[in-house]
């Protein structure tokens, strides 16, 4: 469903991401895990068609999103860093701009409005204006914005930033009752999110992938038998070796 | 001619979208309210309305020039600069939309505003008519000008705020800019050319003012070169709004 072929990205003299391959089927929770700067925003921004590849291609649901940019956005339900909104705007006026920007016939608009509202639980704040709204429902309304076309594949970026536990289960739930149908991309550094949310992980550090595993396997190389400290010695790996 | 079709559908979105941003905050109707006011004591107080003694709308037109230069691009500044700094131009960009209707949607828009502001002084246009018997013709031709000049100034504005992606930036760059096609025509700058470099030169400055042009449509004489040079300087700016929009996924 996600097909990323050999992405890379420099900016000047920084190569941000470099030579970037993995493939996330239907199904898959993959998160993408890194430390700051190791360039998964870059990969994600290239993936959702924000920024062109130096080279390589990302096929979504077959489609390329340097060929046929248009046609592979419209698979793609996209959550940006910070999920950034329309602050004058009301939840529900903001996803009826983005029904009519993802052109869903106007029969539809309606139920498919209600739908993400439902399942990202804004309805009590529909009334507000999204300036004045909580991070956390922020957040909400984002992710409302996109999984609101239903497409195929999700990239979501930090989804559960700012939540509270109840909204994360609530989150959490959501997700994995989207999985069976859906390719979903989660990008995160909350490494305590990985376990509940995702069935695969990949970590990148300095634009490569170090790990590709499901969570139990990452566990499996750390000496303590925890995320983090796989984390931290993957990622320092990496550091020592480019050093 | 489908893909062609494509690259527009994003205009009536696009549209909504920004002509509801300008009314869901204060920034339309401040326009609005200070552009009246000014243009209305510019032409009473500063050009004598009343004191003229004909009744047409001179003393009125001659000051949108000077009115657009300022307050038009305070109205395009936010188009682009406020999406870069609220991070919604990632959102944006994400969504299968077209540029062409993108900038389009957003310079007219903005424009749509303008025009709301002249329509606002459609009554000097009926106390002209009370006082005395003006050139109806003339006037409507004036206003159509004015309104192809204010897209103009707007088009200049809209593709400063890509460029910058700072409101305040834009709108000083914007007004300079606008202050050189303004003044262009100036007769004080025209005849600095003419001394400098010969009349010649002083000519080939003047077809670029927007001064010049808009003064032959006050005299009441549509040239079609005048709609022309607005035309081609909004398809100009809008040409490099659209670049300058676009730069941002190169990285």
């Amino acid at each position: 469903m996600l097909d990323i072929q050999k992405l890379e990205k420099s900016f000047g003299e920084k190569r941000a991401v470099q030579g970037l391959s993995f493939t996330v089927e239907k199904g898959t929770v993959l998160g993408f895990l890194g430390p700051n700067g190791a360039g998964k925003s870059t990969s994600m921004r290239m993936i959702s068609g924000v920024l062109e590849p130096d080279s390589g291609d990302a096929l979504i649901d077959g489609k390329s999103i340097v060929s046929a940019r248009r046609e592979a956005q419209a698979a793609l339900g996209y959550l940006p860093e910070g999920a950034p909104l329309y602050d004058d705007m009301t939840p529900p006026e903001f996803l009826a701009f983005m029904a009519s920007a993802r052109a869903i016939p106007r029969s539809q608009r309606k139920q498919a409005i209600e739908r993400a509202i439902a399942d990202s639980r804004i309805s009590t704040v529909c009334g507000q204006r999204i300036g004045s709204l909580s991070k956390g429902y922020r957040r909400r309304v984002g992710l409302a914005g996109a999984i609101l076309h239903d497409p195929p594949v999700l990239l979501l970026d930090e989804p559960t930033d700012g939540l509270d536990p109840n909204q994360k289960r609530a989150v959490r739930a959501l997700i994995a009752r989207m999985a069976p149908r859906k390719a979903i991309v989660i990008s995160t550094h909350t490494l305590t999110e990985v376990p509940a949310m995702c069935t695969r992980a990949i970590i990148v550090d300095r634009g490569r992938i170090v790990a590709d595993d499901t969570p139990d396997g990452l566990l499996k190389l750390s000496a303590d038998g925890t995320l983090e400290s796989a984390f931290t010695r993957l990622t320092d790996q990496a550091e020592a070796e480019s050093a | 001619m489908n893909r062609f079709r494509q690259q527009f559908d994003s205009f009536l979105p696009t549209y909504r979208r920004e002509l509801g941003a300008y009314f869901a905050t204060p920034m339309a109707y401040v326009f609005l309210g200070v552009f009246l006011l000014s243009l209305g004591m510019f032409t009473w107080e500063a050009a004598r309305f009343f004191d003229t003694g004909t009744a047409d709308l001179s003393p009125f037109f001659v000051w949108h020039p000077w009115i657009y230069m300022i307050f038009l691009p305070a109205l395009a500044m936010r188009l682009w600069a406020d999406e870069a700094s609220a991070g919604t131009d990632e959102l944006l960009l994400s969504l299968p939309l077209g540029m062409p209707g993108l900038v389009l949607g957003k310079l007219f828009a903005a424009w749509s505003v303008a025009a709301a502001g002249l329509i606002f002084t459609l009554p000097m246009w009926v106390t002209v008519n009370y006082l005395g018997a003006p050139d109806n013709a003339a006037i409507a031709l004036t206003y159509f000008v004015s309104l192809l000049m204010a897209g103009s100034y707007l088009s200049i504005g809209a593709a400063i705020s890509a460029l910058t992606g700072s409101q305040v930036t834009a709108f000083v760059i914007s007004v300079v800019i606008a202050f050189v096609f303004t003044a262009a025509g100036w007769p004080l700058v025209l005849s600095g050319v003419k001394s400098l470099f010969g009349a010649g030169m002083a000519e080939l400055v003047a077809h670029f003012s927007f001064l010049s042009h808009f003064e032959a449509a006050q005299r009441g004489v549509l040239e079609f070169r005048s709609v022309l040079f607005f035309l081609g300087v909004i398809t100009l700016w809008t040409i490099l709004n659209g670049l300058w929009a676009s730069r941002q996924r190169l990285g």
